[in-house]
């Protein structure tokens, strides 16, 4: 039999170098040709609001499917069965708190940033700050965990194993994203996350069919297949490979569930989408359309993940390098050769590209128009154009910020980071987004109280926790730190605790301050439910 | 213009927004969002805490065999998925019904004022 567990034997990394540099230029040609209208802050953080409902929820999913959720997922599948299932569903129940309660509300008050809702009915430079603060830890999380993962991407796709190589990657997948961010602004963004979503969607249906019809199209014999592939047999249908060990890992997992499902409504770089979009309505047709493509896309990291069990196998997946993230190229290997793996590999760069991109041009309009024009200018820089100049400036600090971060992080295991910017967003931007949206008596202080409460909270929490310290470097998934030991939270996510801590210190700082202005409130409650006064799309 | 205006048109001022919060349609459009989105929002919440307490502390139910290999857990699993495209489903035609109307109302008149 083909030893498999090689990764790169059978791997042609000139065809994926290929395919990927095909990816990059067509895209890198869209967003030339988005950027003819990039001048005002309008343009260049919301796309002139002038993308449709559809496109934009092609865009989400764009942006929400990042590498942790293609090839993470699919590994979870194979090696832990039922648990990595898990994951997906939380991700995708997330999406009816933004579908119900913050969309289009959000749309309607909001102009470019999650500080624009929250500093609606507040006093705006400390909320505003706050909001940009924890806009940008949520933010750099994430993108440290997708740079990090694209150097084990990397060694596993093209064949560069030593770390000088993997570097000189990482720093060219920095590069081209700054490039996107800074010529194409939100426009080109969205475009690229829309080419990346479509391959990818589609990508994972072919294999998905290719899967299932070896199986006969009998999803029973495709579990089967996993059961006789895995040495723990039968478990890997059922819940508890991964977390159901002990009660604390039992506590951990609903930590993780709560985390996933509240986390995604106050992720900034989600939220800025429903911006670019003319209407709540159509803000409403992007999550209908998010939700369908997202829905879908889970169902196929199911098949595949399973698929990924029984025709790979678990040991070849573990010993491969890239472990668990190296499931879904494999069995893109295993189904379609070396083409089927290039094209899969191309994918998993441009999502990678795709997300940070989103991420980058998130962090940077914060910082502009929430810091920037609101905080240090107090709203009255005399030129408009200063703003997006600053939103620039500070794009490519970030993308350097994330090339040098994913460069360090490279074969770290920065993994839980997603789940951190998940129980992060929940906890610091989801109750103060709620308070803000429904609750009438909430002011300043309440805002203040959550949103710095939630992130300090949920911070502290995983510093101290075994995903930095504690577990040994033999166990399934070791600490970020291994050696020492200063771990006192017994839980990998924080949610748990934080996220009802939060609720709550915004409700006790709203009440402990006498601060309260209603008819604020009752300006923004009509905006919020009618529309009116609300940014309109911009025509060229 | 100054970045903390909200509104491109000259807004309305602070009297026509209380004017409006207070008006019968308004306080219509808003308790129908609400009597639908809280909910719904509460039921879909209960109901996926159940799947992941279940799927926690409920091993063997969760690995009850129901035809071939599929079992229970994946069942609701999947459920979870239908659930999820159903309540959207039910939102979206509640809105189109309900909500989007009125609220078009409601903004003309605050619109028009302003012109």
């Amino acid at each position: 039999m083909r030893n498999l567990a090689a990764g790169v034997t059978g791997n042609n990394p000139g065809l994926n170098i290929g395919i990927f540099a095909a990816f990059v230029l067509i895209t890198l040609i869209v967003v030339f040709r988005a950027s003819r209208n990039n001048r005002t802050a309008a343009d260049y953080y919301a796309a002139g609001r002038a993308f449709t409902g559809p496109q934009n929820g092609i865009a989400i999913s764009g942006d929400y499917l990042s590498a942790a959720s293609f090839l993470g997922i699919a590994g979870a599948i194979a090696l832990n069965g039922y648990d990595g299932f898990l994951y997906s569903i939380g991700f995708l129940v997330a999406w009816l708190v933004a579908l119900l309660l913050v969309a289009e509300l959000l749309r309607n008050t909001g102009k470019y940033t999650m500080g624009d809702v929250l500093a609606f009915r507040m006093r705006q430079r400390p909320v505003r700050a706050a909001a940009a603060t924890s806009t940008l830890v949520v933010t750099f999380f994430y993108l440290l965990a997708q740079m990090a993962g694209a150097g084990g991407l990397v060694a596993l796709l093209l064949g560069v194993t030593n770390k000088a190589g993997q570097a000189a990657v990482i720093a060219v997948v920095g590069v081209i994203m700054i490039v996107y961010v800074l010529i194409g602004g939100m426009k080109g963004t969205t475009w690229v996350q829309i080419i990346k979503a479509a391959l990818l969607i589609v990508g994972a249906f072919a294999m998905t069919l290719w899967v299932l019809g070896r199986y006969g199209f009998n999803l029973s014999d495709l579990l089967g297949g996993a059961v006789d592939a895995h040495p723990k047999g039968g478990s890997v249908l059922n819940p508890g490979l991964q977390y159901g060990a002990t009660g604390t890992s039992k506590l951990d997992f609903l930590s993780l569930g709560l985390a996933l499902v509240l986390g995604t409504a106050g992720l900034p770089h989600v939220l800025m989408r429903f911006y670019t979009v003319p209407t709540a309505k159509e803000a409403r047709r992007s999550v209908v359309w998010a939700i369908g493509l997202i829905g879908v896309f889970y169902l196929f990291t199911l098949v595949l993940g399973y698929g990924a069990g029984a025709i790979v196998g678990p040991d070849a997946i573990k010993n491969a390098p890239g472990k668990a993230n190296s499931a879904a190229p494999l069995l893109a290997q295993a189904l379609g050769g070396p083409v089927l793996l290039g094209i899969i590999a191309a994918i998993a760069f441009a999502t990678i590209l795709a997300v940070v991109a989103g991420l980058t041009i998130t962090a940077s309009a914060s910082f502009a128009h929430d810091i920037y024009a609101n905080v240090i200018k107090k709203g009255e820089a005399s030129d408009k154009n200063a703003e997006v100049r600053v939103a620039r400036i500070t794009a490519v600090v970030i993308g350097i910020v994330a090339i040098v971060g994913g460069i360090v992080a490279n074969g770290q295991n920065v993994a839980f980071l997603v789940a951190l910017a998940f129980a992060v967003a929940a906890s610091a931007n989801l109750p103060t987004i709620l308070y803000t949206l429904f609750w009438k008596r909430f002011n300043t202080a309440g805002a203040l109280w959550s949103t710095y409460g939630g992130l300090a909270v949920s911070i502290v929490l995983i510093v101290f926790s075994p995903a930095v310290s504690g577990k040994p470097s033999t166990a399934a998934t070791p600490s970020m730190i291994t050696g020492v030991d200063f771990h006192w939270f017994p839980l990998e996510n924080p949610g748990l605790v934080s996220i009802p801590v939060a609720f709550i210190l915004g409700w006790l700082g709203t009440i402990l301050s006498k601060d309260r202005d209603q008819s604020k409130f009752a300006e923004m409650e009509v905006r919020a439910l009618t529309g009116a006064g609300a940014e309109k799309a911009i025509s060229h | 213009m100054s970045t903390t205006d909200h509104a491109q048109a000259p807004p309305p001022d602070q009297a026509d927004w209380d004017e409006v919060h207070g008006s019968a349609e308004f306080v219509e459009l808003r308790a129908r969002l609400r009597r639908f989105v809280f909910p719904m929002a509460a039921l879909f919440l209960v109901w996926y805490l159940v799947y992941v307490l279940l799927a926690d502390y409920a091993h063997e139910f969760m690995a009850t065999k129901l035809i071939g290999n599929v079992n229970v857990g994946l069942v609701l699993g999947l459920l979870q998925f239908a659930s999820t495209f159903l309540i959207t489903w039910l939102y979206v035609r509640y809105a189109g019904r309900k909500l989007d109307p009125l609220a078009e109302r409601v903004r003309e008149s605050i619109e028009g004022d302003a012109k």
